[in-house]
């Protein structure tokens, strides 16, 4: 359904030229950061650990949201005029801020979750977990 | 038909967000909570610029992303500074402090 409506954006702004290959841009670079969020959305349900969970959200939270912020900008320009500049700038300072502000934000947590001894799990407890499955799968 | 492309990107958005609001509900660690909230409100900010789009004014509700991203980022750094330098999390929330793993083994 989401190719759908993707090729027929791409389809209206056919009529207008120079608008098709950054409208076709836009729409790609959002369906990218859909893909990402899926990554992070699966990874934060599925990982084992505070820590393997930390590195799936902070990756891909940050490049999911550049990437769907940069495309809805690219979709919104429909002229050169000085309104749409502006506000594809402040979309792409939006972009900046979050570039640097998420892994900012996620080295302090883990910093903080470091600190308040919280242990990552060893090859053993991996080794530990997995033989749990395995007799759980058997039985 | 540039409206319909945002309706369903909100939606395949919101759709995404239930596995994380799973993870902050059910979360065994206060941290994994939080990160929970932060994600969610990154995603926030994306689905501010999507709801500008439905009422054709981006330039208004892009100003709402911006304040939003700065909050979510001031209440992430503030409570993990406050997690650092007071009392660890384990000895609010169990009475017994130890070394210990949030996934039992």
């Amino acid at each position: 359904m989401i190719e759908m409506v993707a090729t027929t954006v791409v389809s209206e702004s056919v009529n207008s030229p120079g608008w098709f290959l950054v409208h076709a841009i836009g729409v790609g670079m959002g369906i990218l950061g859909l893909v990402f969020f899926l990554g992070t959305a699966v990874g934060m349900v599925r990982f084992p650990d505070f820590y393997t969970r930390m590195h799936a959200a902070g990756k891909g939270d940050t490049l999911s949201t550049m990437f769907m912020l940069t495309g809805f900008g690219l979709v919104m320009m429909e002229d050169f005029s000085a309104s749409s500049w502006l506000l594809l700038l402040k979309i792409l300072g939006i972009v900046l801020f979050i570039f640097i502000t998420t892994p900012t934000s996620s080295h302090a947590l883990m910093r903080a979750a470091f600190e308040d001894d919280e242990m990552p799990l060893g090859e053993k407890d991996l080794k530990k977990i997995r033989n749990r499955a395995r007799k759980a799968n058997s039985k | 038909m540039k409206e319909w492309f945002a309706i369903i990107m909100g939606a395949f958005l919101l759709v995404l967000m239930i596995p994380i609001l799973y993870r902050i509900i059910m979360g065994p660690t206060g941290f994994d909570r939080i990160l929970g909230v932060n994600v969610i409100g990154t995603k926030t900010a994306v689905i501010l610029v999507i709801i500008g789009t439905l009422f054709d004014r981006v330039d208004m509700f892009v100003d709402f992303a911006i304040a939003y991203a700065l909050l979510n980022f001031v209440g992430a750094i503030v409570v993990s500074r406050y997690f650092n330098r007071t009392v660890p999390l384990h000895k609010m929330e169990r009475p017994k402090p130890r070394r210990r793993r949030s996934v039992r083994t």
